[in-house]
């Protein structure tokens, strides 16, 4: 199915049931509607278990939604399994280990990163051309990982295979990047680094961006657009001028009883 | 000295005919992290294949592609049982090496073909002089045959899929790769070797027996321990040069204790032993925080 639409991303009315019929029924996403324009960064906040992580497994396939409907790009992927709508996706998650294969080299990695969502043949993996690409791409991040193409990746530091799955999944630009608090496990100052690097890579490239995020000011400072999620639901959605304008004490002010959190009410002023 | 010479031969002869079950549990346990026990059926299918065809006067080598193809689908009915029907890695191996029981002595029509008096691809080498050096030569073409290609294999696009799908599987579906059919081919090569090793096996001992295959993973385990632990290995031809070595120190190994007086029937117990050693003595070295990758166990 084909619709013609505006939004990169549009949701509609999606809703996810956990241990449905059991007394722990949860509706983690309860009826979503969103849609996401060309070259929108949005910034995902909320408490735990408000769905965030849900909501962008929803939108990568890694679960099915038990209602709504998901559009990507005006295609309908609803039920497309995850490996089918790989190329529409670029995803990072949380855990630095989850973004990259670690007994494979650094050029392996990118290279079958690069192939997302392609067919793949009996080519070899890695070409002299590719690695030569590559080492430029490296170059740019100024981690000194251009002369470490063949090393394997269990090698690097948190922060590096953070970097490193960044270039994986802009490697071969996607409709939409998924960031799912991909910052979260890392060191501040490593932190720092890896989100100043994600907002070059998403400017640079004009990717459309969905990142979830537990901490309120880099939800404030970064991207165009925020969205609150509560319980499931859109509690709050501000872009534009007033997205500019917002600010912790704001957001504090008129949400706080909904952010009981700890790890978003003390999250670090400066930023 | 002559003494050694024999046992050294006999290891060479032997590590590399069984080399192949090693280079197929490489690739089940340590490429796709996947506890594969189909081994112990496929190995005598493909004896028992190559037996049936050559007792009914085809040419041997003929036997020994049907052998392999046939091995290639005993792997792949295993990974459809995980991937599409959810069974337990473990319970698929040993459900599919259940069948293959009752397949094989459906294929021989009794539980042992005797090879001695038929055509086999060892026949030539009988009248040779140099008997046993030719014999190696023949084993080791087809072995370091199978290595190279599972090596470069490995480093195409597939290939490193492949890899990722036993090293990171949620982050290789995310990059589009269905995991589910990397599985199921992963296992189908797999077993090719395994099979393709038991069908030359039956034919340089001259004979497929129901049991020729009891115990091949343990063996198999064994061999590609004792060789990584040796070669350090920690590439991908490294691992796959690791089974080879570690399949002819393993043969040496058995056939020195052989030697100095082990029981035959007690083989299988030592082998056990030695990797229940292999693999839980780095549990047992407490404060060293030595890490132990030891994927797919």
């Amino acid at each position: 199915m084909s619709v013609d639409m505006e939004g990169i991303v549009v949701l509609r009315d999606l809703k996810k049931i956990f241990n449905r019929n059991t007394i722990d029924e949860k509706a983690a996403i309860d009826g979503i509607r969103l849609e996401v324009k060309r070259e929108e960064f949005i910034t995902v906040i909320g408490s735990n278990g408000a769905g965030k992580t849900t909501l962008l497994n929803l939108i990568a396939g890694t679960f099915l939604p038990d209602e709504g409907s998901v559009f990507i790009d005006g295609k309908e992927v609803t039920f497309l399994p995850e490996h089918r709508r790989a190329k529409y996706l670029g995803r990072i998650f949380q855990n630095p280990m989850m973004g990259t294969a670690s007994s494979m080299t650094i050029e392996e990695n990118l290279s079958m990163a690069e192939l997302r969502g392609k067919s793949r043949g009996l080519c070899w993996g890695v070409t002299r051309k590719q690695r030569q690409r590559y080492k430029e791409l490296l170059k740019n991040l100024e981690l000194g990982l251009e002369d470490r193409l063949s090393d394997r990746v269990s090698l690097l530091s948190g922060g590096q295979r953070q970097c490193l799955t960044l270039l994986m999944a802009t490697l071969s630009l996607p409709k939409l990047l998924l960031l799912d608090e991909h910052t979260a496990s890392l060191d501040p100052k490593t932190a720092e680094k890896v989100i100043h690097l994600t907002n070059r890579i998403v400017k640079e490239n004009h990717l459309t961006t969905i990142m979830v995020t537990h901490n309120m000011v880099q939800a404030i400072n970064h991207g165009n657009r925020m969205i609150m999620l509560h319980e499931g639901k859109i509690q709050f959605d501000v872009l534009g001028d007033e997205k500019t304008r917002l600010t912790v004490e704001e957001v504090v002010k008129r949400f706080g009883e909904k952010l009981e959190d700890e790890t978003l009410l003390c999250a670090p002023v400066e930023g | 000295m002559d003494i050694i010479t024999g046992i050294l031969q006999i290891s060479i002869e032997q590590g590399l005919a069984y080399a192949l079950v090693a280079l197929g549990i490489v690739i089940s346990f340590r490429i796709l992290a996947f506890p594969d026990l189909t081994v112990d059926g496929s190995f005598v299918l493909g004896g028992a294949v190559v037996a049936r065809m050559i007792v009914l006067g085809y040419q041997p080598w003929i036997g020994i592609i049907l052998a392999v193809f046939l091995g290639f689908a005993a792997g792949c009915a295993t990974g459809v049982l995980n991937t599409r029907l959810k069974i337990n890695s473990l319970l698929a191996g040993i459900l599919i090496m259940t069948i293959l029981y009752s397949v094989n002595l459906r294929v021989m029509g009794r539980s042992n073909t005797p090879l001695l008096n038929y055509y086999t691809v060892f026949t030539p080498f009988e009248q040779m002089e140099m008997r046993w050096l030719s014999i190696v030569l023949f084993f080791g073409l087809i072995v370091f045959a199978c290595k190279f290609l599972t090596d470069l294999f490995l480093h195409t696009q597939v290939g490193l899929a492949m890899r990722a799908t036993g090293d990171n599987e949620q982050m290789i579906r995310t990059l589009g790769v269905n995991t589910n059919r990397m599985t199921i081919l992963g296992l189908g090569i797999s077993n090719a070797f395994v099979a393709l090793s038991g069908a030359l096996v039956a034919q340089h001992q001259g004979f497929a027996d129901i049991g020729m295959g009891i115990g091949m993973i343990v063996a198999g385990l064994a061999s590609i321990i004792i060789g990584e632990t040796l070669l350090r290995a920690k590439s991908v031809w490294m691992n796959t040069l690791a089974a080879i070595v570690g399949s002819f120190v393993y043969r040496l190994t058995i056939t020195v204790g052989l030697w100095l007086g082990l029981a035959p029937t007690d083989l299988k117990m030592a082998t056990g032993a030695m990797v229940i050693l292999a693999l839980g003595f780095p549990a047992l070295k407490k404060g060293k925080e030595e890490k132990v990758h030891l994927r797919g166990i």
